[in-house]
């Protein structure tokens, strides 16, 4: 049976089609405003580009902060699930997920059997998500996509010390009026991340294999950060950003 | 939809109104004093009250007040209010809510009447002596400060002495404050009645161990006011008396507080008071009951260690000991005895913005929890009366993974 996993972001909205645990296809839009017209569209599009029809399709699970909009959707999960069945699938022996997405970021352990033992979200605050690397990469007026690579050129990252996206902006303003370079600046962004992330982490308790996802996952600045402050290897899969509208395909498969 | 209306009917627990009629009843008492020659005493939730039951002596609950402003959403008005007025907003929103309140006669009922006196017990925390402070000032009254010392482990001989001088000094000053005695067999009288509708209040929360639940801990939030308002007065011991046989039939008729429980949760810390309904249904809805919480059970928590024929004597250790004033150890082990009477399943922690002494531990009772019971639990941040602290759409997603994971877990049992 062709299964479909939709996973409707803050940010970006996913969807995944999946049959006899082969991967068949993937996409990925913005959200934009209407969450509903995104799944919609997220959904047509990855079937187009995998030659399908809707009807040819048997189960769609949906997931993310816009699951509930996705009203052609057979059931609903929540990301923590979707993400724990993506890396189950993707690579079975993860035990430890960090998911940074738009808004929110996670830490989710996992038993032996690949399943959700404890999960810890953010505060209501979006430091050390992606829309704070954002917010960054406007302030630098640097490209998001190369705060990675840009990050990785600095020997001494900057001090960001706020907690709050909006006064983690003046201070990046402040450093840049200060004349830090901006790869500095960028490594201390990341810094910043990976200290909130790791407090997390330690939480829900660190065991390896560990595994990054969400669209953070793209940013190899962040996963260096993370490595670094926590002392393990993170792997990250090409899929990272649609692991959870894959973890949704795989729970639709099994409904 | 008669169907589901009668289902609806059949679920509701009919003490409510009469409960409702108490209320009013005595908030009416409690804002005619003056006319009747009564005097008002403005007291905190943990407070000793017996005292003033047998002075005659009408207690207000500020807490109790800031539970009301909440519970009709009025609270985020009235702490922009207090913030306006300099208070931080990290200042506890009871204290934010009262103290503003007080200034213009808000709230769902405008406003609390007058004290002629405040009585401020610190074993629920240490805000209420600022608080307390703050009132005597703007109301130009006396206050009471009954001091009870943190017990980390144990009630010291010397803490003890402490606490037990302090009633006669209490005592004094209540006599002062009225220009009379107090009648010692009045007290008596007063500290039997208080134990018995504390062990009554206890009864009817033992009555949640019954699978399906005749009752939630939101019914508990509810059902607490006379507990904590009107302890000592026999109208509470009449009140409990038929909220129990209420949920024994209840029980006997196999009638549960939500349509199907088939998971049972434990909760931590005070209510979400303007979430309330919005809550009990989403966890409804993932056939949930919280059955039991650590918050209502405050007010019979210490009964071990009253003396229903000595109660002023006692009652100087049963203040101290209640469960905002011991260490993270002891309230991990009462929360341990909870999840194994009550048989739950998970377990849910409200990180309240407002109340420090009851989030701090959090974390770790979470953590000896996990340890000791390898339950499920989950942290909900929020704030008790202030709403800006509440964002719908992460807590939610929590609560739903929160549930997956406790039906994963019952179904791998299973």
């Amino acid at each position: 049976m062709i299964t479909a996993g939709i996973d409707i972001g803050s940010i970006t909205a996913k969807a995944a089609l999946v049959e006899n645990g082969k991967i068949l296809g993937t996409k990925v839009t913005f959200t934009g405003y209407n969450a509903e017209a995104a799944g919609r569209k997220v959904y047509e599009d990855v079937l187009a580009d995998s030659g399908l029809e809707a009807s040819a399709v048997g189960k769609i699970v949906s997931t993310g902060y816009g699951r509930n909009s996705v009203k052609f959707a057979d059931r609903t999960f929540t990301e923590i699930m979707a993400h724990a069945a993506g890396a189950n699938f993707l690579k079975p022996e993860v035990r430890t997920i960090i998911d940074i997405g738009g808004q929110d970021s996670k830490a989710i352990a996992l038993d032996e059997r690949g399943k959700v033992k404890n999960f810890v979200m953010n505060d209501k605050c979006a430091a050390g998500t992606g829309r704070f690397l954002e917010v960054m990469a406007r302030a630098l007026e640097v490209d998001l996509d190369e705060f990675g690579a840009m990050s990785l050129q600095s020997g001494a990252p900057s001090k960001i010390s706020s907690l709050c996206t909006v006064f983690a902006e003046s201070e990046v303003i402040s450093l840049i009026a200060r004349g830090e370079q901006r790869f500095d600046i960028i490594a201390g962004i990341h810094e910043s991340i990976a200290a909130r992330i790791s407090s997390m982490i330690a939480r829900v308790g660190l065991t390896e294999p560990v595994m990054i996802t969400g669209g953070v996952a793209r940013n190899a600045g962040v996963v260096a950060a993370l490595e670094g402050k926590l002392g393990v290897k993170i792997a990250v899969l090409p899929s990272a950003q649609v692991n959870g509208a894959i973890g949704a395909a795989i729970l639709a498969s099994s409904l | 939809m008669s169907e589901a209306k009668s289902e609806k009917e059949k679920r509701k627990i009919q003490s409510e109104k009469k409960m409702r009629d108490i209320m009013t009843a005595y908030y009416i008492d409690a804002k005619t004093a003056r006319q009747n020659n009564k005097k008002v005493a403005w007291i905190t939730s943990g407070g000793p009250v017996e005292p003033l039951i047998a002075m005659d002596i009408i207690p207000v609950y500020p807490e109790n007040h800031g539970a009301m402003i909440g519970a009709s959403k009025m609270g985020v008005d009235l702490c922009e209010k207090a913030e306006a007025m300099g208070y931080s907003n990290d200042l506890c929103s009871y204290a934010r809510s009262d103290i503003s309140c007080a200034t213009v006669n808000g709230g769902p009922i405008g406003g609390l009447p007058e004290p002629d006196m405040l009585v401020c017990c610190n074993n629920i925390c240490g805000t209420v002596l600022k608080w307390y402070e703050v009132q005597a000032r703007y109301f130009n009254i006396p206050l009471f400060i009954f001091d009870t010392p943190f017990c980390h482990t144990e009630y010291t001989k010397e803490a003890k002495r402490y606490v037990e001088r302090q009633i006669g000094e209490y005592v004094a000053f209540l006599e002062g404050v009225c220009g009379r005695k107090m009648d010692q067999d009045r007290m008596k009288d007063v500290g039997r009645i208080s134990f018995e509708g504390q062990k009554l209040w206890q009864e009817v929360l033992d009555t949640a161990v019954n699978k399906p639940s005749p009752m939630t801990a939101f019914d508990a939030f509810f059902h607490l006011a006379l507990i904590v308002t009107l302890r000592g007065t026999q109208q509470t011991i009449d009140y409990y008396q038929g909220l129990l046989a209420e949920m024994k039939d209840r029980i006997r008729d196999g009638i549960g507080a939500i349509a199907q429980e088939k998971y049972r949760l434990l909760w931590d810390n005070l209510p979400i008071w303007y979430r309330m309904k919005w809550l009990s249904k989403k966890f409804a809805e993932h056939d949930a009951c919280l059955v039991a919480d650590t918050y209502t059970s405050a007010w019979c928590g210490a009964m071990k260690y009253i003396d229903e024929n000595k109660f002023l004597d006692s009652m100087a250790e049963a203040y101290s000991r209640i469960y905002l004033n011991i260490g993270v150890d002891e309230m991990a082990r009462m929360v341990i005895a909870m999840i194994d009477k009550y048989q739950v399943d998970g377990f849910v922690l409200h990180s309240n913005r407002s109340c420090k002494p009851y989030s701090l531990g959090q974390f770790d009772i979470q953590r000896i929890v996990e340890k000791e019971r390898n339950i499920p639990c989950l942290m909900i941040e929020a704030d008790m009366v202030d709403e800006r602290s509440f964002s719908e759409s992460q807590i939610s997603t929590r609560i739903d993974a929160f549930m997956e994971i406790i039906k994963d877990r019952k179904k791998g049992r299973a």
